[in-house]
């Protein structure tokens, strides 16, 4: 999961006329990956260059004016509708991923330190939810924060409000929980898989040479298992900016996010290069706020050691 | 200091157990709603019913939205497991230039929003005069599978004793002999779980086919479009269950052949690590 975020290696060109067998071995191996990785070009590079090629162009009617033009870039950040949408779902991203961490990292530290020979039955316990369908989880947040849903007539019976609360359902706070609670999985399994790695006489050694267990595991776990941490938050990070069925359904008009605006264009508002400059400005920023994270964290790093 | 040593794993387990009713309690409010007498899911249930589930075979929308999705499911988890296949072997087998951004490229549409990767899809079958119908939701629902397929069959195919290979190669066996005879016995349930998988993934894969369907829906677009009618919920609800039983059951499956295609290869690595 991590490798899409890893950079590419040089490519060694020189190496592959030095050994036949070299040869060989590469061109094979080239040959038998070459079906995928041409699925791959068609159906996810030509699209996405498709995508920033129409973002330079116009929309007359029916017709695409191919003239290139910055407008709809223009549009997409001083608009004040999308310049809130991009806001909106870039503070969402960040929340949910930060969230989604910060609850995720206990239980996959406690799995990896302390589950002992249940490793992975808990393992397999945490992804079940998540094979189940995303529309369906998004689905069953509604039915406990919606106004005659689970928590508040739970609350009712409790005694503790007199009327149903609309403060639950229909905000950015509902996107918050429900994406929250959807993403959990894809932060555990990182910081699980990096927590794995870290070598257990390091910690060993910080604890002989006097640390105490909260000291050893801010200066010796913590900061070893950051790739995990900082893959975790990426994975939920880039996705989530772009999420359209949570909004959609527990955002209400306060949760509306950048993604539900992008689909208005390719339907009813029938605007395709704005819905595609939309998409771009999306996947610069977020990359962006990815880059910048990965900085912060890297910064905190240094400073536990 | 001791006292928090032996204090600390208590406090885990206990939040471990209290993040796993927050992963599962939503989940399981679909089924406890779906057998309600009354169609708004509040407590207390005002009786219990199964009549929700009696109505699902009637209802010839939710029949051809189920052989949709059977379709789709099929095609989309073969494609994706046959260029999973390919991939995988090629990722684990041989060492080349390129590999690794190769294998980023395959990965990416796992940490890409999925509303920019449909609609970029879109885009392109619009000009290319493609006609929006199932065959283009499982082309879509192919490029997303790959990644499950490949995390799935590398875990399987790591490891993997070469020694195996190269002594059959040595007894005369030819290159596609060694791979049905060798390679392929000791794979199997790693492709088979690739293939329920990804079946479960294009089960319930919903954007996607949103954006890349014609006219026909499979059964996520099914219940979008049950959502608006709030009378309806219950008939949803009922539906969801049974999907939700699809899928774990599937998933249970896949798992056990999975860790068993790992044992086989001696690779003891879970599925995502």
């Amino acid at each position: 999961m991590t490798a899409a975020v890893e950079g590419s290696p040089p490519l060694r060109v020189a190496g592959l006329r030095r050994s036949p067998l070299l040869q060989s071995e590469a061109v094979q191996g080239f040959a038998l990956i070459s079906p995928t990785f041409v699925y791959a070009l068609i159906l996810l590079v030509l699209p996405i260059l498709v995508v920033i090629a129409h973002s330079f162009w116009t929309q007359h009617y029916l017709t695409i004016d191919h003239t290139f033009t910055l407008e709809n870039y223009r549009i997409a950040l001083t608009e004040p509708i999308y310049r809130d949408l991009l806001w909106r779902s870039l503070y969402i991203s960040l929340t949910v991923s930060l969230l989604t961490v910060a609850l995720a990292y206990p239980i996959a530290y406690f799995i990896s330190f302390h589950g002992g020979r249940h490793k992975s039955l808990w393992l397999f316990l945490i992804t079940i939810p998540f094979w189940t369908s995303y529309l369906l989880r998004v689905m069953s947040w509604k039915v406990i924060l919606g106004y005659n849903g689970v928590l508040n007539s739970g609350l009712m019976g409790l005694g503790i409000i007199d009327e149903p609360s609309t403060a639950l359902l229909y905000n950015s706070t509902a996107v918050i929980i429900t994406l929250t609670h959807a993403w959990a999985t894809f932060a555990i399994l990182p910081i699980f898989v990096s927590l794995e790695k870290v070598d257990r006489t390091l910690v060993e050694a910080a604890t002989d040479l006097g640390d105490g267990p909260l000291r050893s595991f801010l200066r010796v776990t913590l900061p070893l298992s950051a790739p995990g941490v900082i893959s975790a938050a990426l994975i939920v990070m880039i996705p989530t900016v772009g999420d359209y069925v949570t909004p959609k359904l527990v955002g209400g008009k306060d949760g509306v996010m950048i993604a539900n605006a992008i689909q208005a264009q390719f339907g009813k508002a029938s605007n395709w290069p704005l819905g595609a400059a939309l998409s771009v400005t999306t996947m610069i920023i977020v990359s962006l706020m990815a880059g910048a994270t990965v900085l912060v964290f890297r910064a905190l790093q240094r400073l536990a050691r | 200091m001791t006292a928090i040593r032996r204090f600390l794993p208590g406090w885990l387990s206990s939040y471990a157990v209290l993040y796993l009713l927050f992963l599962y309690l939503p989940v399981i409010f679909l089924p406890i709603f779906s057998i309600n007498t009354a169609a708004t899911p509040k407590f207390p249930l005002s009786g219990v019913t199964l009549h929700w589930y009696e109505d699902l075979p009637r209802t010839p929308a939710l029949i051809d939205a189920t052989w949709n999705s059977l379709i789709v499911g099929v095609s989309a988890s073969i494609l994706s497991t046959v260029l999973g296949i390919l991939a995988a072997r090629s990722i684990t087998r041989y060492r080349y230039p390129g590999r690794r951004a190769i294998n980023g490229l395959i990965m990416a549409p796992l940490v890409l929003p999925e509303v920019i990767v449909a609609i970029s899809m879109l885009l392109v079958m619009l000009q290319l005069g493609l006609s929006l119908s199932l065959f283009t939701v499982v082309l879509g629902h192919v490029l997303v599978c790959i990644p499950y397929s490949m995390t799935v069959l590398t875990s399987g195919f790591e490891g993997f004793d070469r020694s195996l290979e190269e002594a059959s190669a040595d007894l005369g066996e030819s290159a596609f002999g060694t791979f049905r005879r060798v390679t392929l016995p000791m794979v199997a349930p790693a492709i088979i779980s690739s293939l329920l998988v990804c079946f479960t993934i294009s089960l319930d894969e919903f954007i996607i086919a949103f954006f890349l369907t014609g006219t026909e829906a499979t059964l996520p677009i099914y219940i979008w479009g049950q959502l608006r009618f709030a009378a309806k919920l219950p008939g949803v609800l009922a539906l969801g269950t049974l999907l939700l039983l699809a899928s774990f059951v599937l998933m249970t499956i896949a798992e056990i052949l999975r860790r068993r295609a790992a044992r086989r290869t001696h690779n003891e690595g879970g599925l995502y690590a």
